[in-house]
C-alpha cells in the first residue's frame, strides 16, 4: 500500500520516538532488562533508535537469584554482542546484608523483594529515566499508566496524580530525586511482540520455545522442578511428570509457570497465542493472582 | 494490517465500559481468566449480570466507586484491523482525559443513552472531538433495548445530534442504534432492529477510511536528535533523527533547515530496518544531508517552497487542565514538536461556552476543564502549522514551571493579530 505503515511498523516507529526522546531529554537513562521477550524487543528497538551508535545507556538486571540459567546466558550474550554496559542488582546480596528479609518458607517468591533492590540500584546510580518493557494489555492497572510515568523520590507511583499525556508531546520535567519509568511498548500486545520477534528474527532465551521438562502441578499451574521449587511431600496432586512445555514469561523461577505447548518457533507461538484463552499473566504468574489489585499495589510501591 | 485508534466519550451511565467489554468479549479478546475475575467480582458486588465494565476499570478506587477515573487503553484486533481504544471517563471533572484520549485518536465513538438523549456531556465531548481535529465521529445510541428498539426514538436522537453537529467541524458522522448489554449491532447486526440497514459498530470500525486523514503534502521533519557517533568507524557520520511529522521525503530532495534557512539535499534516509528511498509519517528515520549545516534538536526540516508558519506571537485554542486557573500574564514552559521554550499568556481572547458554543469574551480566566482562545508570546520562534492542517506541528502542551504539571493542551491557529 502506498505510504501506509503496517501496525507493527507504526508501533516500532512510536517506540523509537519515545526512546530518542529520553536520550535527548534525560541525563542518566537506563534500561531494565530481564532477559524476557519484552525487554529483548525493547533493547532491539533501542539499538535501532541509537543507530549507528551503540546504545549509550546501561542495562539494569535485577537478579532475584532464582533465575533460569538459560536467561542469564542469554543476557550475557546480548551484552557482549551489543557492547552495552550491564548493571546487576542482586536481591541475594540485599538479603545477605540484612536490608530485606525473606519469608521463612523454602522456595518463597522473591518477586516483591525485588522492588527494594530495584529502587536501591536506581538511587545509587541516580538514574533519571528507566525504560521498562511493560505493556498496557498485560494488566488492568498497567492499562492506565502513562508512557512517561513519574515516580516520586521514594520510587512510588500515584495513579491518581498522573499528568495528562497528549499527542506525542512528553512532559519530561521532574524534580531532583524523582525519576520516570518509560514504557515504549505501552501499546504493544503479546501478539505484536511475537510478530515482531518473528519479523525481525530476534533471538530469545530457549525456554520460550517447546522443550521437555519435568514439572508438577500446583494451584492449576505447571511449575518446573528446580532448586527452589519442589513438589510438597505427601501432596498427591503434585506428582512430577515430564512433558513438553514452554514459558510465556520469564521471571523468578519460583513463581513463573510453564504452559504445555509444542510451539517451537515464533510463528507457531503466534498461532497458539492467537487461539489462547488465558492471559499471559493469569497463566503463568502466581504473583498476580493474590487480588484484583495485586499489580496496582506493587506498582505503587515502585515495582516495575 | 492497519491500526485504528479511537476514543470513547459520553455521559457517566451511558454504558461505555460495558460497550468496550462487549467489543472485547464478542471479538474474543477477553481471556478466560480475566472474565472469571470479572464474574467473581460481579457476584461479590451483587451485580445482576456479569458486569463487563469491570474489565476496563483498572484501579481500586474505580471499582469501589463504580466509575472510570482515568483513561484506560485497551487493545483488540480482527482479521481486518488492529485497534487501540482510549476509554475515557464521562465525569465533567475528568474532561481533560477526553482531550487526552482524543489527541491520539483517528475516530471518536460517542455513546448516548436512548432514554435520555444527548446530554450536556455528549455535546461537550463532540465539541472536544471536533476541536481536536477528529475526522470521524460515530454516535452510538445505546440501550435501545430499553426503548423497545424504537426506530422513532433513534431518529429523534440522531436528527437532534445532526442539528447540533452542523456547528462543529465534523467530516464524517455515522449513527448506529445499539444495545451494548444485549450485544445488538455491536459485532453482529441486530435482529431486533430490522429497520436499521447500516453496518454494525465493529463492521464500521473495520472499514472506515482513515488513510486520507494524514497530511502527505506538507513535508515537516522536527529534528529530535543529532546523531554523531564518536568512533572511527563512523567518523564523518552526521544524521538527524526523528519522525516524519507530515509529507513525504525522498532521497535527493532539496530541504531547508529552520531557523537557519540553509538549504541542502537529502543523501540518505535510514528507517528502523535499513535504508529507504522515501519516508512518510509516522516513520522514525535518520536523515543525512549533502552539506554540513548547523542543525540541532528542535530545528525543523521542510521544503524551500512549502514552509511552516514561523513566529513568537501565536494564537491557540487551549484546554485548561489544572486546578489553578489560567490568567493573563502567567508564564509557562511550552513543548512544541521537539522543542521546549517558555511562553507568556499575553491575552485571553475568550472562553468557549461548550454548551451554547458561545464565546464569552469577558472571561478573566480559564478554570479546570475550560476551553478558550489565548495569545502567547514565546521566548523562541515556533515552526508550526494550523492544527487543523497538521496535528503534529499544530499541537503543544504547557507545563507549570513550579510543579512540572502538564496544565494545558494547545491547538495552534493562524494568528489574527
Amino acid at each position: 500500500m502506498a505510504h501506509r505503515l503496517s501496525h507493527l511498523d507504526t508501533l516500532a516507529s512510536e517506540a523509537i520516538h519515545i526512546i530518542r526522546e529520553v536520550v535527548a531529554e534525560f541525563e542518566r537513562p537506563a534500561l531494565l532488562f530481564s532477559g524476557g521477550k519484552d525487554s529483548a524487543v525493547l533493547l532491539h528497538l533501542a539499538t535501532k533508535a541509537c543507530w549507528p551508535q551503540r546504545v549509550p545507556f546501561p542495562i539494569v538486571h535485577v537478579d532475584t537469584g532464582h533465575n533460569f540459567p538459560e536467561v542469564i546466558e542469554y543476557r550475557d550474550q546480548q551484552v557482549s554482542k551489543l557492547e552495552v554496559r550491564l548493571v546487576v542488582g542482586s536481591v541475594q546480596e540485599d538479603i545477605d546484608r540484612g536490608s530485606i528479609v525473606e519469608q521463612p518458607v523454602p522456595g518463597a517468591t522473591r518477586n516483591r523483594l525485588q522492588t527494594f533492590t530495584l529502587l536501591r540500584v536506581l538511587e545509587e546510580n541516580r538514574y533519571d529515566a528507566v525504560f521498562g518493557g511493560g505493556r498496557r494489555d498485560e494488566e488492568k492497572a498497567r492499562a492506565k499508566e502513562r508512557v512517561f510515568s513519574l515516580r516520586d523520590e521514594f520510587g512510588q507511583w500515584d495513579p491518581r496524580a498522573q499528568r495528562p499525556e497528549l499527542w506525542d508531546l512528553y512532559n519530561t520535567r521532574h524534580r531532583p530525586g524523582e525519576h520516570f519509568r518509560v514504557f515504549p511498548l505501552s501499546n504493544w500486545t503479546e501478539l505484536d511482540i511475537w510478530q515482531y520477534v518473528d519479523e525481525q528474527k530476534l533471538e530469545l532465551p530457549h525456554i520460550y520455545f517447546a522443550h521437555r521438562r519435568t514439572v508438577f502441578r500446583r494451584t492449576g499451574m505447571l511449575l518446573a522442578i528446580g532448586p527452589w521449587t519442589q513438589p510438597r511431600d505427601g501432596v498427591a496432586s503434585e506428582q512430577p511428570f515430564e512433558t513438553t512445555v514452554r514459558y510465556r514469561t520469564v521471571g523468578d523461577m519460583t513463581c513463573t509457570a510453564a504452559v504445555e505447548s509444542t510451539a517451537s518457533t515464533p510463528a507457531e507461538i503466534i498461532v497458539e497465542t492467537a487461539a489462547t484463552r488465558v492471559s499471559e499473566r493469569g497463566a503463568t504468574r502466581a504473583d498476580d493472582r493474590f487480588s484484583d489489585a495485586a499489580m496496582e499495589d506493587r506498582k505503587r510501591e515502585g515495582y516495575f | 494490517m492497519e491500526l485504528l485508534r479511537f476514543a470513547t466519550g459520553g455521559s457517566v451511565d451511558d454504558g461505555k465500559s460495558t460497550l468496550i467489554g462487549r467489543l472485547l468479549y464478542d471479538s474474543k479478546q477477553i481471556f478466560q481468566d480475566q472474565l472469571e475475575a470479572v464474574q467473581r467480582t460481579s457476584v461479590a458486588r451483587g451485580d445482576e449480570y456479569v458486569n463487563l465494565a469491570l474489565l476496563t476499570d483498572g484501579l481500586r478506587a474505580e471499582r469501589e466507586q463504580g466509575i472510570t477515573i482515568d483513561v484506560a487503553y485497551r487493545y483488540f484486533s480482527t482479521p481486518r484491523r488492529r485497534f487501540i481504544i482510549a476509554d475515557t471517563p464521562g465525569h465533567t471533572q475528568h474532561t481533560r482525559n477526553m482531550v487526552t484520549g482524543c489527541s491520539t485518536a483517528d475516530l471518536v465513538l460517542l455513546l448516548i443513552d436512548a432514554r435520555a438523549g444527548a446530554t450536556e456531556q455528549t455535546r461537550r465531548h463532540a465539541m472536544i472531538a471536533s476541536l481536536l481535529g477528529i475526522r470521524h465521529l460515530v454516535l452510538c445510541v445505546n440501550k435501545m433495548d430499553l426503548v423497545g428498539y424504537s426506530k422513532q426514538r433513534f431518529e429523534e436522537i440522531r436528527d437532534e445530534f445532526i442539528g447540533f453537529s452542523e456547528r462543529l467541524q465534523v467530516y464524517d458522522l455515522t449513527c448506529i442504534p445499539i444495545s451494548a448489554l444485549a450485544g445488538d449491532n455491536v459485532v453482529e447486526r441486530s435482529t431486533e432492529m430490522p429497520w436499521y440497514g447500516g453496518l454494525s459498530l465493529l463492521e464500521h470500525l473495520e472499514t472506515v477510511h482513515i488513510a486520507s486523514d494524514r497530511n502527505l503534502i506538507d513535508f515537516r521533519f522536527p529534528v529530535q536528535l543529532v546523531i554523531r557517533p564518536i568512533s572511527s568507524e563512523h567518523h564523518d557520520f552526521r544524521g538527524y533523527a526523528g519522525n516524519i511529522a507530515s509529507g513525504v521525503l525522498e532521497v535527493g530532495d532539496e530541504v531547508v533547515a529552520l531557523p537557519s534557512g540553509f538549504a541542502s539535499h537529502v543523501v540518505n534516509i535510514d528507517g528502523p530496518d535499513g535504508p529507504l528511498q522515501e519516508a512518510f509519517p509516522p516513520q522514525a528515520v535518520v536523515v543525512r544531508l549533502e552539506d554540513d549545516i548547523d542543525i540541532s534538536r528542535g530545528d525543523m526540516l521542510c521544503r524551500p517552497n512549502n514552509r511552516p508558519i514561523v513566529g513568537q506571537d501565536v494564537s491557540a485554542m487551549v484546554c485548561w487542565m489544572a486546578e489553578r486557573p489560567l490568567r493573563e500574564g502567567s508564564t509557562f514552559a511550552i513543548k512544541h514538536t521537539t522543542r521546549w521554550a517558555r511562553a507568556r499568556v499575553r491575552s485571553l481572547q475568550y472562553r468557549l461556552d461548550v454548551n451554547a458554543l458561545h464565546r464569552d469574551s469577558r472571561a478573566a480566566e480559564l478554570e479546570l476543564n475550560d476551553i478558550g482562545r489565548i495569545h502567547l508570546r514565546t521566548t523562541a520562534p515556533l515552526f508550526y502549522d494550523e492544527y487543523r492542517d497538521n496535528r503534529q506541528t499544530g499541537s503543544f502542551v504547557l507545563v507549570d514551571e513550579q510543579t512540572n504539571a502538564t496544565v494545558a493542551a494547545g491547538m495552534l491557529r493562524r494568528p489574527t493579530f
